[in-house]
């Protein structure tokens, strides 16, 4: 089986044993306070740090390119409270805008 | 006894979210095909894990070149907030019996939560937590599928879009987190601002996905000793 699918089957397992978990075991395990605060504030370290990964870097390169001009045009519309799907078709379009300037040159 | 406008409102909302989350799965797709994965595991990631900021966080850190413990972890570390929704849930749903529990535990994610704890009582919020689940799982699910299909045709300019599209994705689910309305917003802004940080200067030195559970261990551990 190829790596993929040991991730794609063994992410799967542990966030249905997650769900499961919480459901069964007493709320006093899960409602101490370290537990609350680490399960409040790691969702934003993740996803920013995955957001500045997928944005600028490739391999063990920073790389600045249309993704980052995408980024940066997505955030403004995010400000302007644009619907998800306009956010991302901004994102779309400035990332083949700047692949088009480039192919230019 | 439940009033029939308090049932209404609570069917149009579960509906309504089911159609609204079949955009993410359609950026789901796409992103874990442009991350490699095929339309196969792309689908059983929404079948069988089925909580989306966890599916792209296992993309997303493959897509990085991550291996598959820093896929997995992340992906585990984002399916905390599950553990913490079903425990709000038991008293709710009162799941009785173990295959009733079983199948309970995968519709538990945010929007079925939500929706639930919305509920004005516990008729309602059995009904908003199993047709909104429900209906989230079938559009998730389908959506995931268009969007793996879709992207697998794209080429030149279209896959550079896509490429784009991928980044502004997770800033699209990182961003209600930093607004007012969240509880500590100004924390939350401090949080990410640290493992957007550590996650790049780490880059150049360690293996491609190490950066971001370090980013994320790290912050945790600097949260810690100031408390």
């Amino acid at each position: 089986m190829s790596g993929l699918w040991v991730a794609v089957l063994l992410g799967s397992a542990g966030c249905y044993l997650l769900k499961l978990a919480g459901l069964s075991v007493p709320a006093a395990w899960v409602e101490h306070p370290v537990v609350a605060r680490v399960v409040d504030f790691v969702p934003a370290a993740l996803l920013a740090a995955l957001v500045a990964v997928q944005a600028a870097t490739s391999g063990s390169q920073l790389v600045v390119d249309g993704r980052l001009a995408g980024l940066a045009v997505a955030a403004l519309a995010l400000a302007l409270r644009a619907p998800f799907v306009v956010v991302l078709l901004l994102a779309g379009l400035t990332g083949a805008g700047v692949h088009w300037l480039g192919s230019l040159t | 006894m439940t009033s029939d406008g308090a049932r209404r409102a609570t069917i149009r909302d579960a509906l309504g979210l089911g159609v609204a989350v079949g955009l993410y799965g359609a950026a789901f797709g796409a992103a874990a095909v442009a991350a490699g994965l095929d339309a196969w595991q792309a689908c059983a990631l929404s079948l069988l894990m089925f909580t989306g900021a966890s599916q792209f966080a296992l993309v997303g850190v493959l897509g990085a070149g991550g291996g598959v413990l820093a896929a997995v972890g992340s992906a585990v570390l984002l399916g905390t907030r599950n553990t913490i929704y079903g425990v709000r849930l038991v008293p709710l749903l009162r799941p009785r019996g173990g295959l009733r529990r079983l199948g309970t535990a995968q519709l538990v994610i945010d929007e079925s939560t939500a929706l639930a704890l919305a509920a004005p009582d516990p008729a309602n919020a059995r009904l908003a937590f199993t047709l909104g689940g429900g209906a989230i799982f079938l559009g998730w699910n389908v959506t995931t599928l268009l969007g793996a299909l879709g992207a697998d045709a794209l080429t030149g300019a279209s896959l550079a879009a896509l490429d784009a599209v991928v980044p502004a994705a997770f800033l699209a689910l990182l961003w209600p987190r930093l607004q007012k309305a969240w509880a500590e917003p100004a924390a939350q802004r401090r949080v990410a601002l640290g493992g957007a940080a550590i996650a790049l200067a780490l880059t150049p030195f360690v293996p491609a996905g190490v950066q971001v559970i370090t980013a994320v261990v790290a912050v945790a551990l600097a949260g810690r000793w100031r408390r």
